[in-house]
């Protein structure tokens, strides 16, 4: 049977070995599910594996600064490295453009000094216990990229924009969401889109991205229910066919309640965050500010054939760029508080004082 | 039944005809495992007269024919066996004229095929248990367009269907949607005419890995009675598995 197949083990790394069954850019995961990656090996491995095909992953964008737009563009990115069909809609005049932006997949060169980085890490010997993790994490998972590199999960350069030969010759399409004038234009976009993917027997999966749904420069950012009902139907084309969608939206433009709505939508759902530069307080709680560019919490991870849900260690993340070129995602780390903490041995009679309470603010 | 019970069945226990069950939950902590634990319950085969009429919003048949499974039950066999009446009103191939049709009409045509369906079932046999269950009111609000009087409307109708023919009613609906004071009205007539309140909530002090958040139960019927007050509410923690689920008394992990 399908589901004893499927069900052989839990652990979706087992897969990685066996590639020859599965088209690249695919791994089988738990329940019968299939990933596809999000372009950030990170992030894969932080929902088990990746997006699951027929899932509709919901970025809940912070409208200060643009990290929804790193994801967008690694997961775009990694489609068209896979050869994989796109549709990418955004509110801009001309959406076509932001294909120039897209990451190209960082050389070998880059990956070798990578790690090479995490080796010499690893040669250190001696480390302090709450940094520990951090390493530990690393290594396992540059193991992990070392064995999957090609098939699955590309690191993305940043700063190198991608081959042209990605972008022409390749099923994109590109809708600018100010010529949709209301919703069923664009289902019609997206049904035709999978559908054509269906017609010409291609297997690989498909990938939708839609950026800033319902920002006011769209006619129909006002028109809740039409929305709401947008992403019902996508979310049942997309769970029939071998695709997954990525719809990012600035969610305080919408009421507490609509936005709870789009939420419980999600199949996946993550949200970004810039962080102030000048932030003293968080700068000494935690290590490693200042390399951060952005916070990312993971809210619900796709739970499919399954009603167990998945618990995270964390679901707070610190993006960084390293070396200015790849996104990485790290646990947040505290950095013990210096002095406070040396004090308080000296004086142990009062070390439940309100100074302490104070600085040991968790 | 003799099964072994758990907290859940236990706090549930008296729930069998002419209820209408209310399960709540939040983005943080799905209630829908409640459903996975009534369906197979209803399913199981010592009610073999069951009739459960399973109207699905959220997700398609396979998501709950998987889960089904791994509890222990096949969900296809009863759908065989005229046991299971499965509406998958989320894939677009599997539903018929019912969906096509947006707003009031296609809640209308809904509302008949069920109508017709516990008419049947109770007419063939009498004194057969039939089960209504709704995946997701919040959904259905949106394939009513919005218009919250049409699914108001739909769902009181099937609350007289509770007591027309003894159904026992099960909806779910999400919590946090309606917790702005002008959009409570549906939720706030739900939990009036509910008759058992269950409400899934994630821990205070955030996720955990043993712990996957936190029942109550409050039983309604129970109030009614002398001296029964103090089982009114059940409180308690869950965790699940793939096979089942564990329920016990917050700090009673074992």
């Amino acid at each position: 049977m399908a589901a004893t197949k499927a069900r052989t083990s839990s652990f979706s790394r087992n897969f990685s070995a066996a590639p020859s069954s599965v088209t690249a850019g695919l791994k089988n995961g738990p329940n019968g599910t299939v990933f596809v990656s999000s372009g950030i090996p990170d992030l894969d491995k932080i929902l088990g594996g990746g997006f699951p095909l027929g899932s509709l992953v919901m970025v809940m964008e912070d409208t200060d600064a643009p990290h929804h737009m790193l994801l967008l563009r690694n997961f775009m990115s990694q489609g068209l490295v896979h050869n994989q069909p796109l549709l990418y809609a955004s509110p801009a005049k001309d959406p076509r453009s932001f294909l120039g932006t897209l990451p190209s997949p960082s050389t070998s060169k880059d990956d070798k000094a990578r790690d090479h980085d995490v080796e010499k890490l690893s040669d250190k010997g001696l480390r302090i216990a709450w940094q520990y993790k951090k390493y530990f994490g690393e290594q396992q998972m540059s193991d992990h990229n070392r064995d999957v590199k090609l098939e699955y999960c590309n690191d993305f350069d940043l700063r190198k924009p991608l081959d042209r030969h990605f972008l022409n010759g390749q099923r994109i399409k590109c809708i600018s969401l100010q010529d949709c004038s209301n919703m069923s234009t664009l289902l019609d976009c997206c049904s035709t889109f999978l559908s054509q993917r269906q017609e010409s027997n291609i297997t690989c999966a498909g990938r939708i991205a839609i950026q800033s749904f319902c920002s006011p420069q769209c006619d129909f950012s006002d028109l809740d229910w039409d929305m709401l009902s947008f992403i019902r139907s996508l979310k049942s084309i997309i769970r029939a066919s071998n695709a997954v969608a990525i719809i990012s939206f600035p969610a305080s433009l919408l009421s507490s309640s609509y936005s709870k709505r789009w939420q419980h939508l999600a199949d996946t759902l993550l949200s970004v965050r810039a962080i102030q530069d000048e932030d003293k307080e968080l700068a000494k709680l935690l290590t490693g500010y200042q390399d951060m560019i952005g916070l990312l919490s993971v809210h619900k991870v796709a739970r499919f054939n399954t009603q167990v849900p998945v618990i995270l260690d964390a679901t707070t993340f610190s993006m960084k760029l390293q070396k200015r070129r790849l996104l990485v995602l790290e646990c947040l780390n505290q950095a013990p508080v210096d002095g406070s903490s040396g004090s308080s041995y000296g004086t142990t009679g009062s070390c439940f004082g309100s100074s302490m309470a104070g600085s040991l603010d968790f | 039944m003799e099964r072994t019970s758990n907290l859940l069945d236990e706090a549930l226990a008296e729930t069998t005809k002419n209820r209408v069950v209310l399960i709540e939950d939040c983005v943080e902590t799905s209630g829908a495992f409640v459903l996975h634990h009534l369906m197979k319950r209803f399913l199981s085969p010592q009610s073999s007269t069951c009739l459960l009429i399973f109207v699905a919003f959220a997700n398609p048949f396979s998501h709950y024919d998987r889960i089904l499974r791994k509890l222990g039950c096949n969900l296809a066999m009863q759908k065989d066996n005229k046991r299971l009446l499965f509406f998958d009103m989320l894939m677009p191939q599997c539903t018929d004229e019912v969906v096509r049709k947006t707003g009031q009409a296609g809640l209308r045509a809904l509302y008949h095929k069920i109508h017709k369906a516990v008419e049947m079932a109770s007419l063939s046999e009498s004194n057969r248990d039939i089960i209504i269950m709704i995946d997701d009111i919040s959904v259905m609000e949106i394939a009513a367009n919005g218009s919250s009087d049409d699914v108001l409307d739909f769902l009181h109708y099937c609350h007289t269907l509770t007591t027309q023919f003894g159904c026992l009613f099960v909806v779910l609906a999400h919590e946090d949607i309606y917790s702005v004071a002008d959009r409570a009205t549906l939720l706030l007539q739900m939990e009036y005419f509910a008759d058992v309140l269950v409400k899934a909530e994630p821990l205070p002090t955030g996720l955990a890995t043993d712990v996957h958040g936190q029942l109550t139960v409050l039983n309604k019927s129970n109030c009614y009675g002398l001296g029964n007050s103090r089982n009114k509410v059940h409180n308690f923690h869950f965790r699940l598995k793939e096979s089942s689920a564990e329920y016990f008394y917050p700090g009673r992990l074992t």
